[in-house]
């Protein structure tokens, strides 16, 4: 059972890389400009060389063999060249993916320890004045743009993975909180502290696992939070990352370049969300 | 109404007036040059100070705001129009339509929001004059925003189509879009009016994300987002407190949105 599930999530993941390469395909197709090309203009080239890159654009002006053409080079591991940096694609995001993903993971880790460690306290205290104040806090976390939270943490020198948490922490938490304070005021919790079962033992045989699930599937959500993130904090704090590399690339109309790491980013974000998915189905499959 | 619903209702309301009377109020246009005071601080006749170019900064902050108020409600309008006829008529149609619709909402929804706006704002061109860009960039923010409502108001249209009322209307004789238009939209008001809402904060905060990264309103047009980008000058947070009104304002507003529309969210949920 878990295992067709898996195949399906996997043929899900990879129907929806082939429609959102398509709409990519489209997309730069049809954006202004594609037409053009610079180098027909440079008067320094042949005619039969202008004449050769005339028939190139030609060639590529039919959506669908746009989109054949560019799925078989990225089979062979070709994903193009970046118009800006004229560089390889797929060397460019193999340099700056360790970088991303160190700083998304520790991001994450981060705010899911935050997370974890207040929701766990407001919902186990339900002191109203530790609620107000942790639930304001981010409540205004929540209405600041994640641009303006990567800006602040430049100007106090704070850790970019600090700034993820921080971007990522105040949607976890909203979650997070409500679904252990659900889980705190079943009957089952309130009889098992009658009988006199320590704390300890009903946070980790109780409480967590009926709220681990959905915890998993807040986990899911806060990878493409996180990745989100990405951008404006190795933008405007200087990490040469694959989100300041996006950055970069739609200042540039880097199309190529743009196109690949959006589907780059699409299949993290739905691995992600596909796993936790899966991973909270078994972990209601073998507490049933 | 709570004490402090009433209190963000009245802060939403002030801002809205001060941002719609921004031309009588403002002491100068928002493009007009002080050259002799470029970059200066707070005094009687700059109440926040001239930016790097000389314009005052409390007339940028006004129409900058007008701007950001005026527009985000307009994308939130489109969006949810998109995500009625998209989300209610696959809801409506049922079967292999809104799975069809889904299946291409969740593509959209796989994507972090901040990716799609860049790649869809990369995509235009970026050297616009500044109206253009305040139009691509509110337009893109409501050709994009539509795809969470359009999930639910296909399981609304999906709950209400299976209804006894609509069954009833349908036993009488009225099909197809009559039945729609009569019968199912006016039920899916609630819903739609809680999207439009909750979609006003998340677009002032993308424009605000754009902005700053320099994918938003072109200079000298001001928005709450290009304003902010003012931030990436500064040295430490104590130097030039006055730099920090567009973000107090921006976080005020959209906590006011946040604080009114809490009961709408559960509509919307």
């Amino acid at each position: 059972m878990l295992g067709r599930k898996i195949a399906c999530r996997a043929v899900a993941i990879l129907a929806t890389a082939l429609l959102g390469g398509l709409l990519s395909a489209t997309l730069v197709r049809l954006a202004p400009g594609f037409d053009a090309d610079e180098a027909q203009l440079d008067p320094h080239l042949s005619s039969e060389t202008i004449e050769a890159l005339r028939q190139k654009r030609l060639e590529q002006s039919n959506i669908l063999r746009f989109y054949v053409h560019s799925l078989q080079s990225a089979v062979r591991g070709d994903l193009g060249t970046s118009i800006s940096l004229g560089q390889p694609v797929s060397r460019l995001l193999r340099e700056r993916a360790p970088l991303t993903l160190r700083l998304v993971g520790m991001g994450l880790l981060l705010s899911w320890a935050a997370t974890m460690a207040i929701a766990l306290s407001a919902a186990r205290l339900r002191v109203p004045a530790y609620d107000a104040v942790t639930t304001a806090i981010s409540g205004t976390l929540l209405c600041l743009p994640a641009a303006v939270l990567a800006l602040l943490s430049v100007l106090w020198r704070a850790p970019g993975a600090l700034a993820i948490a921080v971007i990522v922490f105040p949607r976890d938490y909203r979650y997070a909180r409500n679904l252990l304070a659900k889980a705190y005021s079943l009957p089952h919790i309130v009889t098992a502290r009658a009988k006199g079962l320590s704390e300890i033992r009903i946070l980790f045989w109780h409480v967590i696992p009926v709220a681990a699930p959905q915890l998993l599937a807040v986990v899911g959500v806060s990878v493409s939070i996180a990745v989100g993130a990405a951008i404006p904090v190795e933008a405007l704090c200087g990490f040469a990352g694959v989100g300041q590399l996006a950055w970069q690339a739609a200042l540039a109309r880097d199309l190529p370049l743009l196109t690949n790491i959006t589907i780059l980013v699409t299949l993290i974000t739905l691995f992600a969300n596909s796993s936790a998915d899966v991973a909270g189905q078994a972990l209601r499959g073998s507490q049933a | 109404m709570s004490t402090v619903r009433w209190i963000a209702v009245v802060a939403l309301l002030l801002v809205i007036a001060v941002s719609v009377l921004a031309s009588m109020l403002a002491p100068a246009g928002y493009a007009k040059q002080y050259r002799d005071a470029a970059d200066a601080g707070p005094s009687r006749q700059h109440w926040l100070g001239t930016d790097d170019l000389g314009r005052d900064r409390f007339a940028r902050v006004l129409y900058g705001t007008r701007i950001s108020l005026l527009l985000a409600p307009a994308a939130a309008l489109l969006s949810t129009l998109i995500a009625a006829l998209v989300g209610g008529l696959a809801g409506y149609l049922g079967g292999f339509w809104a799975r069809s619709a889904m299946a291409l909402t969740d593509l959209f929804l796989s994507l972090p929001w901040l990716f799609l706006l860049i790649t869809v704002r990369a995509l235009m061109p970026l050297n616009v004059s500044p109206l253009v860009s305040i139009l691509v960039t509110f337009l893109m923010l409501g050709l994009l925003g539509w795809t969470g409502a359009a999930r639910v108001l296909c399981a609304t249209t999906g709950s209400l189509r299976d209804s006894d009322f609509v069954r009833q209307a349908r036993a009488s004789g009225i099909r197809g879009f009559r039945l729609f238009w009569i019968h199912v939209v006016p039920n899916l008001k609630p819903v739609l009016f809680a999207q439009f809402w909750i979609s006003i904060p998340v677009f002032i905060l993308s424009e605000a994300n754009l902005g700053i990264l320099g994918l938003g309103v072109a200079e000298p047009m001001p928005s709450w987002g290009s304003l902010l980008k003012e931030l990436e000058g500064l040295v430490s947070v104590g130097e030039e407190p006055w730099k920090f009104v567009p973000l107090i304002l921006l976080a005020v507003v959209v906590t006011s949105f946040q604080v009114v529309l809490s009961k709408q969210e559960e509509v919307a949920a």
